[in-house]
């Protein structure tokens, strides 16, 4: 038991464009993607535009065993159809269909807004619905999946920066939060790849408590209660809110604590992908990296059937509950009619955790060092909540607003404290109040600058990220599509195109096709061998 | 505006690449000047924040996602 499996974040970003308001939301998504398409052409010369391969979509597989309809099925569920900017989407803008021309031209999109991109470092950047979204490679330990993640706000940045440079082109802002504090939210999924034999039941039952209460190691902090902010006040989630159910399918409309989509992105048989859609977008690394740490090993508890027997009476309303109170005093009640708080509850993981770990003999580093930041972050917020600020993305806000609030005797409600809560999550390092922050050394950081900026054209070794990344690097003219379970090659001179699966995350690796890309192969060449 | 005064620098405390489980100095020494970099980063903030608090957070309406 550890903290390593395979993992990967996705991030909605929120995108305004403070110069038109009303702007079409999927346009300005679609600006940005092209804009990136652009950065890394004029950066490193190669076709950035890649297809999405939708083959192995499945976005209606029920992991309770069936699946819905797609006339059931609500729009935004159809997961495995190309976004297409429509000619209505595009009159709305004002007639302006500039989204990708000016900033990423490309004969092969004929004309097309381009709104999908497979990137060298093995992630995805595209068209969310109304968000530009990137969805991290696949990497096998906690610090790895910050360093793809925080690799994507890069990504994200050099397109906004690209963007305000491109003449004709309004300013593009980026945030990465979860609502606009207006009755919309945008997630921050997760992912975990699990063995498809452990039961849904079990990781149901396993979750709800550690989902209703991690929100007080890992929450990004909001102002304003109710899905609408309406409520004054600050709590701990962006997202509790948004929450309606504690099982089911849907990502955006009932949003259920435990997400159902039954969609491996690998071998079927062998493999559940577990979709995590409760969770902040988080900005602060060590927020970050507890979020997938001690979630990882609450998934290896439930694998191993020795999740604490913890039931919550109502899940949903201890959801909003624990956010409610930054004070973390409230306590849940349980099936059984006792009552627990969130830090109660979250030791109660926390001393299974170890005690599994102790006895199964799990002693790598990383894996000791989540365990002991998890319990050093739960005695921290049990002394003085406010101490764990350097560490806890919630604190750090909620405390930098109350000293503000302090010195300009402002409430909640005031629109100051609202434009700090936006703020917070620029991503511009220069207007980002968690970046400026992070400047004057009032954050904990895990990773060296150059080691995040490296991996935005660089993708783990250790996983299949590899194989699809350095693909689209060595061979960009000859890739045509790609997803997280193939790489679809058009090879000069042969009929039809080459599909190669990649259905096992931890095969092409770069022990395993490091030699193949360094042989300097011809496509052809490189394409029968890996086929071999 | 303070795109000037911003320099990547290590934060505090910065961790060893790969996890040393680096312990972090401990907070008494460290906190007064915690309270002062706040209170620069207030006096900061001010500039940082987008004008017109009000129409600015109004204009901010996102379409749903997921």
């Amino acid at each position: 038991m550890s903290v390593h499996r395979v993992m990967g974040l996705e991030t909605e970003y929120g995108v305004l464009a403070p110069s038109q308001p009303g702007a079409n939301s999927t346009l300005l998504s679609a600006q940005v993607v092209n804009a990136y398409a652009a950065t890394v052409r004029a950066g490193y010369g190669h076709l950035a535009g890649t297809r999405w391969d939708y083959a192995d979509e499945h976005p209606l597989d029920d992991a309770r065993g069936w699946t819905v309809p797609r006339s059931a099925a609500d729009p935004s569920q159809l997961t495995d159809e190309p976004a297409e900017l429509t000619a209505e989407e595009i009159a709305l803008a004002g007639g302006d269909a500039r989204a990708g021309s000016t900033l990423y031209s490309e004969r092969e999109a004929g004309g097309h807004v381009l709104m999908n991109m497979v990137l060298g470092n093995g992630a995805r950047l595209y068209v969310d619905h109304a968000h530009p979204e990137y969805s991290s490679p696949e990497t096998t330990n906690p610090l790895d999946v910050v360093r793809w993640d925080q690799a994507g706000d890069l990504v994200v940045l050099a397109a906004a920066r690209r963007i305000a440079q491109t003449p004709g082109f309004a300013e593009v802002l980026l945030y990465k939060n979860n609502t606009d504090n207006k009755g919309v939210s945008y997630g921050a999924h997760e992912n975990y790849l699990m063995p498809r034999k452990t039961s849904f039941d079990a990781i149901v039952a396993g979750l709800l408590p550690f989902f209703a209460t991690r929100q007080v190691i890992c929450g990004s902090g909001r102002v304003g209660l109710g899905s609408a902010g309406h409520g004054p006040g600050f709590q701990v989630s962006q997202r509790a809110d948004f929450f309606e159910t504690e099982v089911g399918l849907e990502t955006t409309i009932r949003r259920p604590m435990v997400n159902t989509r039954d969609e491996p992105h690998a071998v079927w048989d062998k493999y559940r992908r577990l979709h995590v859609i409760i969770g902040d977008a988080n900005l602060g690394q060590v927020s970050t990296y507890l979020r997938v740490g001690t979630t990882a090993l609450v998934l290896s508890l439930i694998e191993a059937g020795e999740a604490p027997a913890l039931r919550l009476r109502h899940p949903v309303a201890a959801l909003r509950q624990v956010s409610h109170d930054p004070t973390l005093r409230t306590a849940v009640e349980l099936a059984d009619g006792r009552r627990m708080t969130a830090l109660d509850i979250q030791e109660a993981y926390l001393v299974a955790a170890r005690a599994h770990c102790e006895r199964s003999g799990a002693g790598d580093a990383q894996t000791r060092d989540v365990l002991e930041r998890w319990q050093r972050t739960i005695d921290t917020l049990r002394t003085d909540v406010l101490a764990a600020a350097s560490t806890v993305d919630w604190v750090a806000k909620y405390r930098l607003m109350e000293q503000y609030r302090d010195r300009h005797g402002l409430g909640w409600d005031d629109p100051r404290i609202a434009l700090m809560d936006l703020q917070w999550a620029d991503i511009r390092p220069e207007k980002g109040l968690y970046h400026r922050l992070a400047a004057r050394g009032l954050v904990e950081t895990l990773l060296p600058a150059e080691s995040v900026a490296a991996a935005v054209a660089a993708p783990p070794e250790d996983t299949r990220a590899y194989f699809r990344g350095r693909c689209l690097t060595d061979f960009p003219e000859d890739v045509v599509g790609a997803s997280w379970d193939a790489v679809i090659f058009s090879v000069p001179g042969r009929a039809g195109l080459e599909r190669v699966q990649t259905l096992e995350p931890l095969r092409g690796t770069r022990a395993l096709v490091g030699p193949l890309f360094e042989a300097g192969l011809g496509i052809a060449e490189f394409v029968d061998q890996v086929r071999s | 505006m303070a795109q000037e005064q911003f320099k990547a620098q290590p934060a505090q405390g910065a961790q060893e690449e790969e996890t040393e489980a680096a312990v972090s100095a401990g907070p008494s020494a460290a906190a007064q000047e915690q309270v002062q970099a706040v209170d620069d980063l207030l006096d900061e903030i001010d500039g940082v924040l987008e004008r017109n608090a009000e129409e600015f957070v109004r204009g901010f309406v996102q379409k749903g996602g997921q």
